[in-house]
């Protein structure tokens, strides 16, 4: 098929930019695949994969942009490139316009900052970070890939400086009232929370503000810093801001589970804590943290949101927990459109999180599931693409996501894969989320609508329904209409729930009244 | 120093410089916090070995 590029010498975007680009052009009538990336050496493997090799990529460098496409002509595809001045003009406007290029001008510029935020290619990102640092910076590195010894560096550096390390790998901070990176809006409060996962933290501020509670702060602190290798430094100096701060009276902790010497840790801190702690570990084992201890233990989100509102003394709306039973007759009316045969629950999953929650709830309840990112390594899918059995997919893997973007802003490589689960006659149940609040997709329900009714058809062709169960994260105030999102769903036939652990109990109940 | 100096970002209004996603920059505007945008690109056009002599340098 023919294909083409162009590269433009010393012309740096950013990811999220690239992307943007790249969807427009994958868009073109004619255009079969396209890159659009910057040359370092991991994007030149990804061209030479989809079979765009010359000494002329091989040369470019990490500043240099390459856009390649594929087409089904030679003209579609110079077309295309002839038209690239076009697009990345258009896709400009509207942006921040900034003449700043570095840090040190940055702080010339504002010398009150005190947070900088770095979202740079990892391989780049630690020695921005130590600039900060050594500025007088709290930073928050959105970040990944940055080796554990730099990782640590870095936090004993900010110990050492009185600063805080928010990452690498942090998805969502919410300082102030402020959500920096992912995050929701939410009210102030005195709930204060830590976490290494973005979307754990967006669901427990979602769900302490949708019951009427509120957060002080919630303070991100990467996704490995609860490893025995960093120690929970971040999370420890988070512990400490918060039993400073005058605003928060309650702190809870959701994350998944710590390493055994950071538990420990933790776990001496909580008995000096001056104020209440929340712990919410995914995937521990039960046993292992029901020792008498400082800490009281949510084993859901929705449980830990639960109990620090509680301790907050916030008298809270009605949480719509899904009872034990819920009416037999529907969820027999449910089961009774399935066909024969079709009786496995899969989970396509934006939030990792979300991904490992529904296991422990499916496991808690008795029901093996595999995973990509499994609570337990016996059930390690042998293949991300491939389900079996009961399956959850978290899509924002790396298998799915090298050189793509994270499924909370681009629904492409979900879609694909509900389709493919929808034409699995022993697929009974898909479970989705959708994740709303600030730098996530603008519309995330309407990204896949259009996929889950020719779910829904292809379902319908081949005899029987498809259950849709889906959760949103989100409220109210965030900038997607959450109303919105709900209505469009549940007017499509899907069953919403406003947290992954309920809309997970409802499959259960579900999967467990089967006659097999 | 401790966490009660004047690096404790929850004493004071947020000011943030944001290096990177012009997105995050943006969110932040929308929320009405001080923010200034760095148009980031790869130091040293992205030569590892003259990166590594300028972070000796800086």
């Amino acid at each position: 098929m023919p294909s083409g590029y162009v590269i433009r010498k010393h012309e740096y975007y950013d990811s999220v930019f690239l992307m943007s680009v790249n969807k427009r052009l994958s868009d073109t009538p004619g255009i079969e695949e396209s890159a659009v990336l910057m040359g370092t050496e991991a994007n030149k493997r990804l061209l030479d994969q989809i079979g765009i090799s010359s000494p002329g990529i091989d040369s470019a460098q990490p500043n240099d942009l390459i856009v390649a496409v594929i087409g089904e002509t030679n003209e579609t595809v110079a077309d295309a490139l002839e038209n690239l001045d076009h697009v990345l003009k258009m896709m400009t406007v509207g942006g921040p316009v900034s003449s700043v290029r570095t840090l040190k001008a940055a702080l010339e510029r504002k010398p009150a900052a005190n947070l900088a935020v770095f979202s740079v290619p990892g391989e780049y990102a630690a020695d921005e970070a130590r600039r900060a640092l050594h500025s007088g910076l709290n930073v928050f590195i959105f970040s990944s890939n940055i080796p554990r010894e730099q990782e640590l560096e870095l936090k004993l550096l900010g110990r050492s400086l009185g600063l805080l390390v928010m990452g690498p790998d942090c998805g969502t901070s919410i300082l102030h009232g402020t959500g920096i990176g992912f995050a929701n809006r939410v009210r102030r409060g005195t709930i204060g929370a830590v976490g290494p996962s973005g979307t754990g933290l967006q669901e427990f501020t979602s769900q302490v503000h949708n019951a009427g509670g509120g957060i002080s702060h919630a303070i991100g602190t990467g996704s490995k810093d609860l490893s025995d290798a960093i120690g929970g430094l971040t999370t420890l100096a988070a512990l400490q801001l918060l039993e400073d701060d005058a605003g928060t009276e309650v702190i809870a902790i959701v994350a998944k589970p710590p390493g055994k010497e950071t538990l420990q840790a933790l776990l001496n801190r909580g008995r000096t804590l001056m104020k209440p702690l929340i712990g919410c570990f995914l995937g521990i084992e039960q046993a292992s943290i029901f020792q008498a201890g400082p800490i009281q233990w949510g084993r859901t989100i929705d449980d830990a949101a639960a109990q620090a509102l509680r301790a907050a003394g916030v008298e809270t709306k009605a949480l719509a927990e899904v009872s034990d039973s819920e009416p037999k007759e529907q969820l027999d009316s449910i089961r009774s459109g399935w066909k024969r045969g079709a009786r496995y629950l899969r989970g396509v999953f934006a939030g990792g999180t979300f991904c490992y929650q529904t296991q422990q709830i499916l496991f808690d309840a008795g029901i093996a599931v595999y995973s990509n990112g499994p609570i337990d390594d016996a059930y390690q899918l042998s293949d991300p693409a491939l389900s079996q059995e009961h399956t959850v997919v978290d899509m924002g893997d790396e298998h799915f996501t090298l050189g793509k973007p994270h499924p909370m802003i681009d629904s492409t490589e979900r879609a694909r894969r509900i389709l493919v689960e929808a034409a699995d006659p022993g697929v009974a149940i898909l479970l989705l989320d959708f994740i709303l609040g600030y730098n996530a997709a603008n519309d995330p329900v309407g990204d896949l609508l259009d996929t889950i009714q020719e779910a829904q058809a292809v379902r319908r062709a081949a005899g029987g329904d498809l259950t849709i169960v889906a959760s949103v994260c989100g409220t109210p105030e965030d900038p997607q209409d959450l109303g919105l999102q709900v209505k469009m769903l549940s007017e499509i036939g899907v069953l919403v729930f406003n947290s992954n652990a309920r809309a997970t109990k409802f499959c259960v109940q579900l999967l467990k009244g089967q006659v097999v | 120093m401790t966490m009660d100096d004047q690096g404790n970002v929850l004493n004071q209004p947020l000011v943030v410089i944001n290096v990177g996603l012009k997105s995050f920059a943006a969110s932040l505007e929308e929320q009405d916090v001080e923010v200034v945008q760095v148009d980031w690109e790869p130091p040293a056009g992205g030569d590892q070995e003259m990166i590594d002599l300028l972070n000796e340098l800086i």
